[in-house]
């Protein structure tokens, strides 16, 4: 189980937590404009990487509150984690 | 008496406590302190099960937890009993009843041995290759078979009587192993100020100390130092110690799975107490102090009972003072085995030879030996073995002559091995720790430090007992330093220096006759050599192909060998080969342990509504919905259920019914921009939607397809209650939570789950009015004041209402929201007005029954993650004037709009008696078989008198009067399309 570090909580056990796909995935503004193959991107692509990965997560069973982390795909070690908004460390 | 080859002296058995227990209905005695594996040795047993593949009669190998072949059930009675349990690891206690397994009928005449005649048949990968025919074959006759022969323990065939318990816990160091390196870590973490948490898989803390031998100067000195080092640490406070717990899995920031067996060893253990417990530990460090394990030879006929590793044999002499044979031959690639021969000579057993593979062994060793009159022959290798259930004799040939051909025999009772040793690095694998190849040991150690975990002692490489106490003070210190004071800069630890030169290759001579590998999987070394002549390069799939080292056991004695057996055929080194896997669990845990106390009634959490008591009063039948308990029916006296279903549907049609439905996800949606953020989530509009109304609400993902429903209404300008599926309650609001919090977070929305805080009666049919108007206090519910998808606020019995006029079923209906700590009152003064009526309790099947023949869907019922709204015929709902809403731009894409889409249709048999099957195919010509769609909704409709069905059909809106065929099984039922809504389809009687 891994230890994740919420940054409005600190450090909770994964049971609390919902993961919330890669981070960074802004809808756009009007998707109207978007041709298919960009809404498909948008719908679909990501780009699981073998290393570091900034993806979200939310603290379901504890505030609540979605934040960003970036954790190592191989190592499964969390580098760090910043509320949404704010400047990833 | 407790066997004959019992030493007058010495052992850590208590000679006061003869321990009686029985094997394969042999009744034996033992000491306390025993394990069955020592009892049966001290009574001449070697014969303990027959292998895997082969049958081949089996001894015991080793005296730990890498013991591949003597695999025993433990127990009497189905519901307390375990198969596939090491006998080394069996601690026995009066009483004890243990039974070997795999064979028939009996463990020294097993006519599966018929196997070991026709083995050439039965090479690596043969059911690949064979019982290819017919293509049937292999499910009805080959597996069976293979299966009956081929085979572990049986499972237990009762439910499981004990208690398991789990637990979590934390500590600043957790060290695994109490060898001479775990004790000496522990202390020094403790001393460093370390909250330590000490696991050790045998019942007694030690390790290795404890095979020392109490009548040498020595041996005293270390025992004494392990009794001092534990007395120490039990005393201190901050320091737990739990023997008889294995560490069997360890993962990403160092998360480490403990099984604690608490009762296994007792005889009449206190039934308060768990079988086992799973503890669950975080650790700031680790020291892994997990030891080695010593490998066999890999040489013709290794596999007899009788011959099993030096190492081992010196555990059974001095730990519990047994004497493994009388005769020996000692088989050696290196240094070790020397000090067990001396020590079994001096105890008693004739050593008929060392017969060491190097050509050179050190001479200071061949000196001690020789002193002790023991013949030692260096360059010299097991050519073959004999003997039918116990070694008898074996070959002993040049090393240099491949071991083939001329040998001398050697007749001896015992014949031990000794291969060097593998670090245990199993623990320190599986949470991905990167491993070198150490030439001078032929095997991997942990590489470098990562700063959390910490290897001590046998498991890195160091060897000796001082060494590894040494290592293990280091270890612990600096373990301690990191957790404890962790702003300091961490220590590092230097990697282990260990000398290049290649350590005397204990390679594995293939001569005639087979040498196993794999002991528990029947893998031999032609197996191994056979996979790479088949063209299998990747140790990986050499290992799946070959079966080796993917036994209950993980191939702790195998894996090493079997890497050197591919290194050889493929011309290469070890390192080039590489290392398979390791995974957890270290030995095989029970599924008691991990499913702890989440077993029947505890295996899920069960949700009831408020008025479940009520139901169940009734005596309601029940259904599960996701985690609620649901009334299904309600049966009178004789009843089935589809009379029951018949009644209430014909009493909600006719007069009046009433209906829990609580379990309705609900969603307080609160704040100024609470209409535009529901505009932007759903389906509707909801900017004009006045307070006072309500609406049916459909949620899109955002790749189009309907996630959920439910009606919404506006409790004031700022204020919406949305209702949601039973099920689909907590990711509906995830997935508003989501958009608000990443997405909008500009909008002043705040959301509520008041799922539990609302219960909900219906009541539903022509007399609803009737009956709950003396109840409603001030809201006005005649049609104008309370139209269809009103809602109004108002009080009933002096509690706060949410009054809905709202329906599921096709009929005048009203949806009562009360505080949930009420809703019993409420529903008996509901009840006790509406009974004289006529009003009658109806469950879910009624109200499935009721919305199919209005044609109302039910989400993920009809629709399955690949539906649109214009699918289900809800296109109408759909406000495309918006600028956008959740999975708009996904319907504007081409293939959503296509009009050959499956589309909601109803379904009228021409038999109108016959109910389809739920989940049926619809085809046009049952000759083709070309799936148009499936049946999604079937039922017997009271009502209609005859059967009704809905179902998403291929264009189904355009084949309107179509006849169809739905294959069931043993016929084919011809069908008519029809409009998906069967009774009223003005909805005229919504506005009664």
């Amino acid at each position: 189980m891994l230890l994740i570090p919420c940054p409005y909580c600190g450090p909770r056990p994964e049971l609390e937590f919902a993961y919330g796909g890669e981070a960074n995935m802004v809808r756009p503004a009007d998707p109207a404009l978007l041709n298919d193959d960009d809404w498909a991107a948008f719908l679909y692509q990501r780009s699981n990487p073998r290393g570091l990965h900034a993806e979200r997560w939310r603290h379901v069973h504890g505030c609540g509150r979605f934040f960003n982390a970036r954790r190592d795909t191989v190592s499964d070690l969390f580098q760090a984690s910043w509320k949404p908004g704010e400047a990833p460390p | 008496m407790s066997g004959a080859f019992r030493t007058a002296t010495g052992g850590r058995i208590d000679r006061a406590r003869p321990v009686r227990f029985t094997f394969d209905g042999r009744v034996l005695t033992g000491y306390e302190g025993d394990t069955l594996a020592s009892a049966l040795l001290a009574n001449g047993v070697h014969l303990v099960g027959r292998s895997f593949k082969y049958h081949r009669p089996r001894g015991i190998v080793a005296a730990g937890s890498e013991e591949p072949n003597a695999l025993v059930r433990v127990g009497v009675s189905e519901n307390r009993c375990t198969p596939n349990l090491r006998a080394t690891g069996v601690e026995i206690y009066e009483g004890l009843v243990a039974e070997s397994q795999n064979r028939f009928p009996s463990l020294a005449f097993d006519v599966g041995a018929l196997n070991d005649f026709v083995s050439p048949l039965l090479p690596a990968g043969f059911y690949y290759k064979t019982f290819m025919w017919p293509t049937w074959g292999w499910h009805r006759w080959y597996e069976p078979a293979v299966r009956a022969m081929a085979r572990l323990g049986r499972a237990p065939g009762a439910a499981d009587l004990d208690a398991y318990a789990q637990l979590y816990a934390h500590c600043d160091v957790l060290v695994v192993g109490a060898g001479p390196a775990g004790l000496a870590a522990a202390l020094a973490a403790a001393e460093g100020g370390a909250r330590v948490l000490l696991c050790d898989e045998q019942a007694e803390f030690g390790g290795s100390l404890l095979d020392s031998n109490e009548a040498t100067p020595q041996g005293q000195a270390s025992l004494a130092w392990m009794a001092e080092a534990v007395t120490t640490l039990v005393r201190n406070p901050r320091v737990t110690m739990l023997t008889r717990t294995t560490a069997f899995g360890m993962f990403a920031q160092n998360f480490v799975a403990l099984c604690e067996r608490v009762t296994d060893h007792l005889a009449m253990p206190d039934a308060a107490l768990p079988r086992e417990r799973l503890w669950q530990v975080r650790a700031a460090q680790i020291v892994l102090a997990t030891g080695a394990i010593e490998r066999p030879l890999v040489f013709p006929g290794n596999d007899r009972p009788g011959i099993m590793l030096a190492g081992a044999a010196l555990n059974y002499l001095r730990r519990y003072g047994v004497r493994t044979g009388t005769r020996a031959v000692v088989a050696t690639s290196g240094d070790a085995a020397y000090e067990v021969a001396i020590d079994l000579a001096t105890a008693g057993v004739a050593i008929a030879a060392i017969a060491d593979t190097r050509q050179d062994p050190p001479a200071r060793l061949v000196a001690r030996a020789r002193d002790a009159g023991i013949n030692v022959r260096p360059g010299t290798v097991v050519a073959n073995t004999v003997g039918r259930l116990r070694v008898s004799g074996a070959t002993l040939a040049s090393r240099d002559g491949g071991g083939s051909g001329r040998g001398q025999r050697v007749n001896c009772d015992l014949l031990l091995m000794s291969g060097g040793h593998t670090p245990s690095v199993h623990l320190f694998s599986q949470a991905r720790g990167a491993l070198r190849f150490a030439p001078a040991l032929g095997a991997f150690v942990p590489d470098g430090d990562d700063g959390a975990v910490v290897a001590a002692g046998a498991c890195r490489g160091v060897f000796g007992t001082e060494a590894a106490m040494q290592d293990g003070r280091d270890a612990g210190t600096i373990a301690a330093m990191r957790a404890v004071q962790p702003s300091l800069v961490p220590p590092r630890r230097a990697p282990l220096a260990l000398p290049d030169e290649t350590a005397a290759a204990a390679a594995p001579v293939s001569a005639n006759g087979r040498a196993f590998v794999d002991f528990q999987n029947d893998v031999t070394s032609k197996d191994v050599e056979l996979a790479v002549r088949e063209g299998f390069v990747s140790v990986e799939h050499v290992k799946r192909y070959t079966t080796t080292g993917m036994a209950t056991d993980q191939g702790k004695t195998s894996n090493i060998n079997a890497l050197g057996l591919v290194a050889q055929a493929r011309g290469t080194a070890v390192p080039q080969v590489g290392l398979t896997t390791f995974r957890m669990p270290y030995t095989p845990v029970t599924f008691g342990a991990l499913a702890g106390p989440a077993r029947g009634a505890l295996f899920d959490p069960v949700r009831k509504t408020p008025l479940h008591a009520w139901a169940a009063g009734q005596g309601a039948v029940f259904e599960d919905v996701s985690l609620w308990k649901r009334a299904r029916y309600f049966p009178l006296a004789g009843e089935t259920m589809a009379q029951a279903v018949a009644r209430e549907c014909r009493a909600v049609r006719g007069t009046a019914g009433i209906f829990d439905a609580s379990t309705l996800g609900k969603i307080e949606v609160v704040g100024p921009d609470a209409a535009v953020f529901l505009e932007r989530m759903y389906v509707n509009g909801f900017q004009k939607l006045a307070p006072g109304r309500a609406r049916y609400g459909v949620l899109l993902r955002e790749d189009g397809f309907i996630s959920d429903d439910g009606v919404i209404g506006r409790i004031s300008v700022d204020k919406f209650h949305v209702t949601t599926t039973t099920g689909g309650a907590p990711r509906v609001l995830a997935m508003m939570e989501d958009y608000l919090q990443t997405e909008w977070p500009d909008l002043r929305v705040w959301l509520t789950s008041t799922t539990e805080e609302w219960a909900v009666i219906a009541v539903q049919g022509p007399r609803a009015r009737d009956i709950i108007a003396p109840l409603v206090e001030s809201i006005d519910l005649s049609p104008g004041g309370l139209p269809h998808m009103g809602v109004a606020i108002g009080c009933t019995l002096g509690v706060p209402l949410r009054l809905f006029r709202v329906s599921f079923t096709g009929e005048l209906g009203f949806e009562l929201n009360v505080p949930a700590d009420y809703a019993q009152s409420v529903f008996d003064a509901v009840w006790a007005r509406g009974a004289p009526l006529g009003l009658v309790a109806y469950g879910t099947e009624t109200m499935h029954v009721l919305r199919a023949e209005k044609g109302y869907i039910i989400v993920g019922q009809e629709t399955d993650g690949t539906v649109t709204p214009d699918d289900v015929g809800l296109g109408s709902a759909v406000n495309t004037r918006k600028p956008d809403f959740v999975g708009k731009r996904s319907l504007a894409r081409a293939a959503m709009q296509d009009p050959s889409r499956k589309q909601l249709v109803g379904l009228l048999t021409e038999q109108p008696r016959i109910v389809l099957d739920e989940g049926a195919q619809i085809v046009a010509d049952p000759a083709s078989r070309k799936s148009l769609g499936h049946v999604t909704s079937a039922y017997e409709s009271a009502t209609l008198n005859r059967s009704i069905a809905l179902a998403m059909v291929a264009g189904g809106r355009a084949r309107i009067g179509e006849t169809l065929q739905v294959p069931m099984q043993g016929r084919t039922v011809p069908v008519r399309v029809v409009a998906p809504v069967f009774y009223d389809p003005a909805g005229e009687r919504l506005n009664g």
